[in-house]
């Protein structure tokens, strides 16, 4: 027997298995069937798109006359979306969100790191002093506290003051000063000590972004997330929180 | 009775220095004999002298200039900062402004919702009686301006309606849509008048009338499209009269003249100048390295208010009165005012981030190029007396230019994203830019600083207007709302 007719072999000694499947759903059960039958239905779903989308090629459908959204003046008809950042939300969004302290972040889940990761033990004689392996912000006017007192360092080749920021609607990226890191996921110390990590909400200055509020004021300040890990890459890369 | 005045001043302070003046005006013309007038004299005393020499029965405003510097507050002081011989005549030119004065609009009156999508297109009527806006959701509306309310809701359109146009006799507006159609409407009863005018394939850029004082009835309307071609209309036969085809790609912007001319600016870097009445081509005024987004007529604001004189404007707007040849009387009046000696001027902006001035009846070569700005340039307009230029940019900032010899004035900053369009007062005192940053704000031209900021829009503001009697400023934006502010 040829080696390719093995698989029609049992069709054409047994027929067409017919109600092979029902006959299997019937008599499973327990977690295999609950599988099963979660597979099937999935099967089904798509069958019935598939023969929708069909029938709709088959048939002519009438024109749908709705004007489209997006109406633009006549001078703007020939112009591609703008270069800048447009105003987005109503001061009255701006006050709830902050109201509530809550942001739409990206990343919800954010692995938690622990204080050996982050933080270096250094043992010198009786101090224990512990550096931060994590990039971090520190502010314009940071001097560091006298050398006897100070418990944690945050090297000088770990700071950064500049972020990427992408504007998520506009898909464009710009480079904006940190003004300060908002909140750690991981733990309040963190925040305090302005480390960055990936999740970590911060806050950056936007006033070159052009950005006015209703009242007629420039905004200047907005939070962003981080979205990658900087001390692997070397940089800051954040989504702007609109 | 000048030199009596003179005389008075002349025993008091007896060993001022003394200067030989002689008045000209803005073209040119003499006005009187030189005579002698203390070097501290003060505009106000000027005034009354030159006024004295005009015969003139109202006083009129005037400000002087010598050698394109104002005197603000004396001769001498002016005087200072130039190099004069005080040995020769000096020639100061007086220029009389407006004897009315428009007061600068400073709070929203009302927001005016109704429309469904954005408001792209806003016009008052050339008396300032009604006021109409085009949307993107297809629909044309008409608001009573005295409640601020809404008036008729004009359906008709099939898409977007991108321009809207006055006749100048303001019995009809005419508005045209994304698909090519304009459709006329009657601003008393919100019907529409006549028939459908369809013809174009593509989208409408502009609507331009014929001027009043040609044709008192405005018969005949002018359209643009994006298919390059420039169509004449009949209105009251419901036809299109002529085609005028020549441009390479989409006409962007059309304005009739009141000498007869058609101007077309288009996207192939050309401005094409037409006769009306035959539609043979007289002139291609190249000069443009990109496309030709606008223009603007040194008589615009005169061939759009056409009969109304907006000195005479009065708190309740009226329609226009009188009969058909006395309204022809008076556009022509008006007109010829604005005018002057010369031919009109044009001035056209373009996506290459100049400006180019040009007197198209007589050459085809520009008289000046006017550059400076960094982006490109949204809209330009000429002043009601057709003095400045203004030129709105996508750069943040708007220009001022000299109207008759192009020279830059000053640059007014304020506005932190493109500025989209602007409009000028009937006195030609002050200057209100719409900008995309979604604030309006009041420019003080004399001063070349910011009067007033607007803000309200809670997105773009995509087109305003300034009423023809200077009590109103409409504006309206992407957040759907039509605002009207006022004093």
């Amino acid at each position: 027997m040829l080696q390719n007719e093995y698989i029609e072999l049992p069709r054409k000694r047994y027929g067409y298995q017919a109600h092979e499947r029902s006959k299997k759903a019937k008599k499973m059960i327990g977690l295999k069937a609950k599988l099963y039958h979660k597979q099937c239905r999935a099967e089904k779903i798509q069958m019935k798109k598939t023969i929708k989308m069909h029938e709709k090629r088959n048939t002519k459908q009438k024109n749908d006359e709705k004007t489209p959204q997006g109406a633009v003046p006549a001078y703007l008809l020939d112009r591609e979306g703008q270069s800048r950042a447009k105003v987005l939300s109503n001061m009255i969004k701006q006050k709830r969100k902050e109201k509530a302290g809550k942001w739409e972040v990206l990343l919800p889940k954010v692995r938690a790191q622990g204080e050996t990761e982050v933080l270096k033990t250094e043992r010198k004689k009786k101090a224990r002093k512990r550096m931060v392996t994590k990039v971090c912000f520190v502010g314009d006017g940071f001097t560091r506290k006298p050398p006897k007192y100070e418990r944690f360092i945050r090297p000088m080749g770990l700071r950064f003051k500049k972020a990427h920021v992408t504007h998520p609607e506009l898909k464009a990226t710009f480079c904006l000063p940190i003004l300060g890191v908002k909140k750690n996921r991981s733990s309040p110390l963190y925040t305090t000590l302005g480390v960055i990590t990936k999740g970590t909400v911060i806050e950056v200055n936007v006033s070159e972004l052009g950005l006015v509020m209703q009242g007629g004021k420039v905004i200047w300040g907005k939070y962003a997330q981080v979205t990658n890990n900087p001390e692997n890459d070397g940089c800051i890369n954040a989504v702007l929180l609109v | 009775m000048p030199s009596r005045l003179l005389a008075q001043e002349e025993a008091a302070v007896p060993d001022v220095q003394r200067l030989l003046v002689q008045f000209q005006d803005e073209g040119g013309q003499l006005l009187g004999s030189p005579f002698d007038v203390p070097v501290d004299i003060t505009p106000d005393r000027l005034q009354l002298v030159c006024n004295a020499l005009l015969a003139q029965e109202d006083p009129l405003p005037l400000a002087f200039f010598v050698q394109d510097a104002e005197i603000v507050s004396s001769l001498g002081k002016t005087l200072e900062s130039q190099a004069v011989e005080t040995e020769k005549v000096l020639d100061i030119i007086y220029q009389p402004q407006a004897v009315f004065r428009v007061r600068a609009v400073t709070r929203c009156t009302s927001s005016l919702e109704g429309h469904s999508e954005a408001v792209i297109s806003v016009a008052f009527s050339p008396t300032g009686k009604y006021l109409a806006s085009g949307s993107g959701d297809t629909t044309v509306r008409f608001w009573d301006l005295s409640t601020e309310t809404p008036h008729f809701t004009c359906k008709g359109h099939r898409h977007w309606v991108l321009s809207i146009s006055w006749s100048p006799d303001g019995k009809k507006l005419a508005s045209g849509c994304k698909n090519g159609q304009i459709l006329l409407w009657d601003p008393s009863t919100g019907k529409q008048v006549g028939r459908t005018l369809t013809g174009h394939s593509k989208w409408i850029t502009g609507l331009s009338w014929e001027p009043l004082h040609v044709n008192p009835e405005c018969r005949y309307v002018a359209s643009s499209s994006k298919d390059g071609t420039v169509r004449i209309w009949d209105t009251t036969a419901g036809r299109c009269e002529r085609i005028l085809t020549g441009h390479t790609q989409s006409v962007t912007c059309l304005r009739w003249g009141g000498d007869g001319l058609l101007y077309s600016a288009s996207q192939d870097r050309t401005v094409k100048v037409w006769r009306a009445h035959d539609g043979v081509l007289c002139r291609t005024l190249q000069g443009h390295g990109h496309w030709v987004n606008t223009m603007a007529l040194s008589t615009d604001y005169a061939l759009r208010t056409g009969a109304f004189e907006p000195a005479e404007a009065s708190v309740n707007p009226q329609d226009l009165q009188g009969s058909l040849q006395e309204l022809k009387e008076r556009a022509l009046s008006r007109y010829n005012l604005v005018r002057g000696q010369g031919p009109e001027r044009l001035v056209s902006g373009s996506d290459d981030f100049t400006l180019f001035l040009w007197s198209p009846a007589e050459d085809k070569k520009p008289l000046t190029r006017m550059t400076g700005h960094q982006a490109l340039i949204n809209q330009v307009l000429f002043s009601p007396d057709s003095r400045i230029v203004a030129s709105a940019s996508f750069d943040k900032s708007i220009k001022l230019w000299d109207g008759r010899t192009g020279k830059y004035l000053a640059s007014l900053r304020g506005h932190v994203a493109a500025v989209y369009q602007i409009a000028w007062s009937a006195d030609s005192r002050l200057l209100v830019s719409g900008s995309s940053d979604s604030t309006l704000k009041v420019w003080d031209v004399k001063a070349q600083k910011l009067a007033t900021d607007l803000p309200g829009h809670a997105d773009e503001v995509y087109a305003i207007d300034w009423s023809p009697d200077g009590q109103r400023v409409a504006s309206g934006g992407k957040d759907k709302c039509l605002r009207i502010w006022r004093r």
